[in-house]
């Protein structure tokens, strides 16, 4: 666990006079899941183009899997495998010779070969339309053959540029399912997503990305303790009744201007219930009352003192 | 390296099999096109000869650039999809992917060139070509097709979207091979169109490719032929290889 899969220091890329990366240190642990947070045109897909040799840094040093990008990149490509932000599969072909494709670039024997692409199609449960054209493919099942034609030279690092986004909350949550299988066999995972949820979920440290910089690294307990938690918010009809709400709930934050009050709670019907009961002994009634999990704009707002802004995809 | 390359040219020819359209479409219009001429609009042209003969190597021309559009949009597809990245990490030369395009649309133009051969044949073309003849008629299509088809995967490397690319080679398609000789003699065109058709490659290719198949002298026009297709095909292919190396973004 004490060997990095990952080392960059200093990584600075800008297109003309357009800083994309400013100043990136990373270091990822060989066996586990990191994950780069960040919204839209954060700069995360540019990473991953950096660390898996695909264009050039202006500026720092990358080493992945040992070597050095800049002057060993076959090195570095042999050991690792990538998933793109668009599901790259060829449409054109079926399932099955979108992977036997894979397999006739890699070094693997024909032999080896055969036994690879059937494992692949049954493990991702894709068996039964392998030997239909990927057109046909639903998204979830387009991102599936993406990763299973990743996982055919058996990669021992993985980078995943936004591996869930556009997918329904049923396939992303079979892609988590994937992804910490991977790791179980001892598969370094590098992550990039805009969803505070699946970088909780998977990563075991998270760093946040915004307009080229990292503003926080840690692991999720570490960064949800930067962050507002899971809260409750009321909204009021009057001062006086927001003044008394204040009074009740002690540790709440207030917002003068929405009437709102805001309760740290966790989400579950037995704090909830005990929120309501306190506000019913003191005859207050709420306007609105909305549970709030935390999102990456919460993230923002807590690590920038602004929001996540969308830049145009 | 070389193993590579047949992987990527195999992933074409599976892409034409699977896709048999752009075969239909590239034998389709010339075909289309000598059936108006030939049984409509061909006894108003008087070009000294049986029309169908004066006008079947235009319509090979016609055969072969009417496959360009698909090598412009598939190499396109594969920058904008996403899909180059992955051959790009797996370290695929990009010659290969651009080579595999290549040559799976010569492999298309043979197969489209000689089906439009055999309907010209059967409406009545009379060829007087001995086999050395026909072999060098191929080579001059082989040689063009390969010119054109780098040309167009340079503009589709370097068009930003799929529709973008399909239309920048438009021209190829259905412009120059009209501004040509191949289907009226260029004397008989305006002073201005009649300079730019007589100046401009695909006529030494028309010009060449009628007189190899009537038996007419040949003359320098098979040289100047291929002269073009090399000139065409080295410029297209170092446009292709720069703006590959600038796409990845």
């Amino acid at each position: 666990m004490n060997t990095s899969a990952i080392a960059v220091s200093g990584l600075r890329k800008a297109y003309g006079d357009k800083t994309v990366l400013d100043g990136i240190d990373l270091d990822v642990p060989a066996g586990t899941i990191f994950s780069l947070l960040g919204p839209n045109g954060a700069g995360k897909t540019t990473t991953v183009n950096v660390l898996t040799t695909l264009i050039k840094a202006d500026a720092g040093t990358v080493h992945v899997a040992g070597h050095d990008v800049a002057s060993s990149a076959k090195a570095v490509r042999a050991a690792i495998g990538v998933t793109g932000q668009f599901a790259a599969v060829d449409e054109l072909l079926t399932g099955e010779e979108n992977l036997q494709l894979m397999v006739d670039l890699s070094p693997l024997s024909a032999k080896d070969g055969k036994r690879v692409v059937a494992d692949l199609l049954e493990r991702f449960d894709l068996t039964e339309s392998a030997q239909k054209p990927a057109s046909t493919y639903s998204g979830g099942m387009r991102r599936k053959l993406d990763l299973a034609m990743t996982l055919v030279g058996n990669p021992r690092i993985i980078f995943l540029d936004e591996p869930t986004t556009g997918l329904d909350p049923r396939s992303r949550r079979t892609m988590w399912t994937i992804i910490r299988e991977l790791v179980a066999d001892g598969v370094t995972i590098f992550l990039t997503t805009q969803y505070l949820d699946e970088a909780d979920q998977l990563a075991d440290r998270i760093a946040v990305l915004d307009q080229g910089r990292l503003v926080a690294e840690g692991t999720p307990d570490e960064l949800k303790r930067q962050i507002p938690g899971t809260h409750v918010r009321f909204r009021f009809s009057t001062v006086d009744e927001l003044d008394t709400a204040a009074r009740i709930f002690a540790d709440s934050t207030r917002d003068d201007d929405a009437l709102t009050l805001r309760v740290p709670s966790d989400a579950g019907t037995k704090s909830v219930r005990a929120l309501l009961d306190r506000l019913d002994e003191y005859e207050l009634s709420a306007d609105e009352f909305s549970v709030q999990t935390p999102d990456l704009d919460d993230v923002f707002l807590a690590l920038t003192g602004r929001t996540a802004e969308v830049v145009a995809k | 390296m070389k193993s590579k390359s047949m992987v990527m040219l195999r992933r074409n020819f599976k892409h034409i099999a699977r896709n048999p359209t752009t075969v239909f479409n590239a034998v389709l219009m010339p075909v289309v096109v000598m059936l108006m001429f030939v049984y409509v609009f061909g006894d108003a042209f008087s070009v000294g000869v049986d029309y169908v003969d004066y006008a079947t190597p235009g319509l090979l021309l016609l055969a072969v650039c009417y496959g360009l559009g698909s090598v412009a949009v598939s190499v396109n597809s594969d920058m904008t999809k996403g899909i180059i990245n992955r051959f790009k990490v797996m370290d695929v030369p990009r010659s290969a992917v651009l080579t595999g395009h290549v040559i799976g649309n010569l492999a298309r133009t043979l197969i489209t060139t000689t089906v439009v051969t055999a309907v010209a044949l059967l409406v009545g073309f009379r060829p007087h070509a001995t086999a050395t003849h026909w072999l060098v008629a191929a080579v001059i299509i082989a040689a063009f097709s390969l010119a054109l088809a780098w040309l167009s995967a340079a503009l589709g490397l370097a068009a930003k979207t799929i529709a973008g690319a399909n239309g920048s080679t438009l021209p190829l398609q259905f412009l120059l091979p009209f501004l040509s000789s191949a289907f009226v003699p260029a004397n008989s065109m305006p002073a201005g169109v009649h300079w730019f058709t007589a100046h401009q490659p695909f006529t030494p290719v028309v010009e060449s490719l009628r007189a190899l198949l009537t038996g007419a002298p040949v003359g320098s026009t098979a040289v100047q032929a291929l002269a073009w297709s090399v000139a065409i095909g080295l410029a297209g292919y170092l446009w292709a290889r720069a703006a590959f190396r600038r796409g990845t973004r």
